[in-house]
């Protein structure tokens, strides 16, 4: 297959992929021998070669331009394609973060608005736009948390309540703000299990993380109870902001009861994934936890834009400013959407979640039987019982040229397949998966064999992930 | 207007909410309390894409577009030529619009490009592995730190004071997030007892190169890590981390062909030691087989990871920056040796060049003797607030006022952007202040 080879087999001595100009100073003298470098090996390859050789690898990706994307959690919805351009407008993409901020106006202009935007949007009171993706925002989030409790001198708060249905990195933030970890349990409907929270929110809890809708895909309507009762034992309430398509333009994290809220430019404000980033994780804040944001913020005083540091900010958590050109993409979503816009965003996602809901109920285990929000978690043990694995499904639906959607996760329901269309795709590309996962309900029953050994037409098939991990080859080595 | 991002029709929503037995869109949401989902947002009308567009040009216009203004700003991002193969290669959509890699069938394009990646920067920085990337340069150097107290099951970290005090302020953030305890190290002080690790930079914040092999001996000698933050650029004509010593190299990859872009995306280059793989943050790619043994690559070493192992992950990092590591392999590619050797030495020639004709000036004169890359300290007759609104007037921006730390000094950084005539107008518009 013509893509079985890699840079240094097709590298040839003396080719270069760009020309470069001529030295135009007098050369210097050089540095001492020692601290030169002696040996550096790269692959040479020409520009024909090496774009022949990036574009066939390109065509092994499937991406939201290919087609349905349910990965549930993760918001694949489509990227306006104008909103690209925006970000590599020169007057963007050419500027020094560190240039004197009255030559970068616009920029900050743009990020002072953005700012105004989400926290409007969350019904919050500030925002931060320098976290780097969700989970450095949701790190963020704990560091504020922290920062709150310690400046408040109580320092019996070293616990972070977390549901049981949480995403990896929300205990892994938590561990890596020092915290430890406590789990409340979802009931029987998939809400926070009251009781649970009741005997575990005490003194030492600085913190509950809750999603919402949770990563079961639901809005647990006692909110506001739970609200009241984290604030009532002086503890915090945060989201994890992942699921915002649920409700945008409808429901403030502000108006729930939430101190903060972590956003993902890259999910809900549809900036593209890029294959594992950028991505872009905005903190927005309620006042209590504004003083303690990261630097910098962008204020505006007099008519101008000008970087700022917070009273009592945790410091910095990264280089610069955040991923700036993210926030160029995401700015143009929501100055083309407006409140509206949004409005219909959220409709058309909740709408498309609870169609699959209805449609495939007949075919798969639904663990929790409600109205969904924008996404909806089936279990897949009914085929199970006949020695069919989720995996299986999963790598069935390939064949089909569909994506498959999140799996094995929330780790509550056994055998998860957590579905999320995104209010991007049509009825007619709901359709036509709704086909595919029923005629896999189907060859689960009939001919199981086909869904063991899927997928079969993809440009690899089944991979040793269990060689791959006992023998780790991470690279290839040119030269000595 | 309907949206264009919007594929549904009234017909379809009505078919759909019958397939569903609701008589209209508000009753899905149902569960939210009523008083809470009828949010009022104050947000500007929506605009056409024409209109939008008119409005962030005017906007990007406001900025001093480097594509306009000679530069000699640096200070952690850098203005470096990025051929026109990178931005065909990411601007694929097959590549910008694909998630993380977890079916891996489907993804071999981002796979294969990966491990590329990681091959490119061990041969780069002379390390044994590299993860798929993260961030930034400094959040890489918190990640480093972090990791050298778990591998040496000790919690102190030291930093060496030349290095960039925003990586300075940002390791600070991540090991005081874990409760541990930071120093700043000045030159040729001894280390801290039970210390992790040294964090040093090559070339330093104020552009000189430093003794290397010195540092790592000193951290080795102390039972600690030697973490080097390099400019990897530089390593097309200087000795690579991997040559003298250090057992994690970091480094912002955002002048391997990516775009400045106001500091955000840039890219964490994060390199080890083969014995420190298991301890490594962030996602890694491996090289496997499939069931009809063709070559295939996965996410591997993944019970590192936060969706496996949760608060007993190496890292919370999960989203990072593929796309930028994905330009950094095809700017690599496109380079070459040769290629990558003579963006160097321009760099190297053309900045001290600069030094010398600004050193010559009077009143002005290079902070430190010895050897340096691009970047270099120069102490100024003149606040350098005042000299870069000078330069500015003069379609120039200047370099990275550092009187905070020094009086009246300024870090240049020269690169292949930069003419001999810019220099040469740089050097005259300093001369005549």
């Amino acid at each position: 297959m013509s893509h079985h080879y890699l840079l240094p087999d097709i590298s040839q001595p003396g080719k270069v992929g760009c020309s470069l100009p001529a030295l135009d100073v007098p050369p210097a003298e050089l540095p001492p021998k020692e601290l030169l470098r002696q040996e550096l090996e790269l692959p040479e390859v020409s520009e024909v070669g090496l774009m022949r050789y990036f574009t066939a690898l390109s065509k092994l990706n499937y991406g939201v331009d290919t087609g349905i994307y349910p990965l549930g959690s993760c918001t694949m919805k489509y990227n306006p394609k104008w909103h690209e351009d925006v970000a590599r407008l020169p007057g963007f993409a050419s500027i020094h973060p560190l240039q004197p901020e009255k030559s970068v106006q616009g920029a900050l202009q743009l990020m002072f608005e953005l700012q105004e935007y989400l926290t409007e949007i969350t019904g919050m009171h500030a925002t931060s736009l320098v976290p780097l993706a969700g989970a450095h925002g949701e790190y963020t989030g704990l560091l504020l948390v922290k920062a709150y409790h310690q400046d408040r001198g109580d320092k019996a708060r070293k616990k972070i309540l977390l549901t049981d249905s949480s995403h990896g990195t929300n205990p892994a933030s938590a561990a890596m703000c020092g915290f430890e970890i406590g789990v409340v349990a979802s009931d029987s409907e998939g809400n926070v299990d009251m009781t649970s929270l009741e005997s575990a929110m005490n003194e030492e809890v600085a913190a509950l993380t809750l999603t919402m809708p949770t990563t079961l895909g639901l809005f647990d309507p006692r909110i506001l109870e739970i609200s009241r009762l984290v604030h009532e034992r002086g503890g915090l309430l945060g989201a994890d902001g992942a699921n915002l398509n649920a409700f945008l333009g409808r429901v403030k994290f502000g108006e729930l009861g939430y101190d903060y809220v972590q956003l993902n430019l890259h999910k809900t404000f549809s900036t593209p994934h890029g294959g594992g980033g950028p991505g872009s994780g905005p903190v927005c804040v309620k006042e209590n936890l504004a003083d303690f944001l990261p630097s910098p913020l962008v204020a505006k005083s007099d008519g101008k834009y000008k970087s700022v540091s917070p009273a009592k900010s945790i410091g910095r958590i990264a280089n610069f400013w955040g991923n700036f050109g993210v926030m160029c993409k995401a700015y143009a979503y929501i100055r083309s959407l407006g409140a509206e816009g949004m409005k219909e965003v959220s409709e058309d996602a909740v709408l498309n979640a609870n169609y699959l809901r209805a449609k495939l109920k007949p075919y798969y285990y639904l663990p929790y039987d409600r109205i969904c929000m924008h996404e909806v978690v089936f279990s897949g043990r009914r085929q199970k019982a006949k020695g069919v694995h989720t995996l299986d499904i999963a790598k069935r639906l390939l064949d089909y040229g569909l994506h498959p959607p999140t799996v094995y996760f929330p780790l509550i329901v056994e055998e998860a397949l957590m579905i999320e269309p995104t209010e991007t795709e049509s009825k007619g590309t709901l359709d036509a998966f709704i086909e595919a996962m029923k005629e896999i309900a189907r060859d689960a029953e009939e001919n199981p064999e086909i869904l063991h050994t899927a997928p079969h037409n993809t440009p690899v098939r089944r991979l040793d992930d269990v060689r791959a991990a006992r023998n780790p080859d991470l690279r290839w080595r040119m030269g000595r | 207007m309907p949206s264009p991002y919007l594929p549904s029709t009234e017909a379809d929503r009505s078919a759909m909410l019958r397939e569903i037995g609701v008589g209209s869109v508000e009753k899905l949401f149902g569960d939210i309390p009523e008083g809470l989902r009828h949010a009022q947002f104050r947000l500007p009308s929506p605009l056409s894409e024409l209109e939008l567009k008119k409005e962030l040009n005017r906007l990007a216009n406001r900025n001093a577009s480097l594509d306009n203004y000679a530069c000699f700003l640096g200070g952690g991002s850098y203005r470096h030529f990025i051929p026109a193969t990178v931005e065909h290669v990411i601007g694929r959509s097959e590549f910008y619009t694909a998630y993380t890699p977890y079916q891996a069938e489907v993804s071999q394009g981002t796979l294969q490009s990966t491990y590329e990646y990681q091959s490119l920067i061990c041969q780069l920085t002379a390390m044994e592995v590299s993860n798929a990337g993260m961030y930034d340069g400094a959040t890489a150097a918190g990640e480093a730190a972090i990791m050298a107290c778990v591998a040496t099951k000790r919690n102190k970290v030291a930093v060496s004071a030349t290095v960039n005090p925003t990586y300075r302020e940002v390791i600070s953030t991540y090991v005081k997030g874990r409760n541990f305890p930071m120093e700043t190290i000045e030159p040729g002080c001894r280390l801290p007892a039970d210390c992790a690790c040294l964090v040093a930079q090559q070339p330093n914040f104020f552009g000189h190169l430093e003794g290397m092999e010195a540092h790592a001996r000193k951290a080795h000698d102390a039972g600690a890590l030697f973490v080097a933050i390099v400019d990897p650029i530089s390593l097309g004509m200087f000795q690579p981390p991997g040559q003298y010593g250090a057992d994690i190299a970091v480094a912002d990859g955002q002048a391997l062909g990516n775009s400045m872009s106001f500091g955000g995306p840039g890219l964490g280059v994060f390199a080890c030691g083969q014995q420190y793989v298991r301890q490594m943050p962030g996602r890694i790619v491996g090289k496997t087989v499939d069931v009809d043994g063709n070559p295939g690559y996965v996410m591997t070493l993944v019970t590192r990871e936060q969706y496996i192992r949760r608060e007993r992950a190496t890292s919370n990092i999960c989203t990072s920056e593929a796309l930028m590591a994905l330009a950094a392999a095809v700017y690599l590619a496109t380079l070459g040796k040769s290629g990558l050797k003579r963006v160097a030495e321009l760099c190297y020639h053309k900045a001290h060049y600069a030094a010398d004709r600004i050193a010559r000036l009077k009143g002005y004169s290079l902070v430190f003797p010895g050897p340096f890359f691009k970047e270099f300290a120069v102490r100024c007759p003149v606040e350098p607030t005042e000299i870069n609104r000078m330069l500015l007037k003069k379609g120039i921006i200047g370099g990275l006022d550092i009187s905070h730390i020094m009086g009246d000094t300024m870090v240049l950084c020269v690169t292949e952007m930069n003419t001999k005539e810019e220099i040469d107008k740089l050097v005259e518009i300093l001369g005549a202040l």
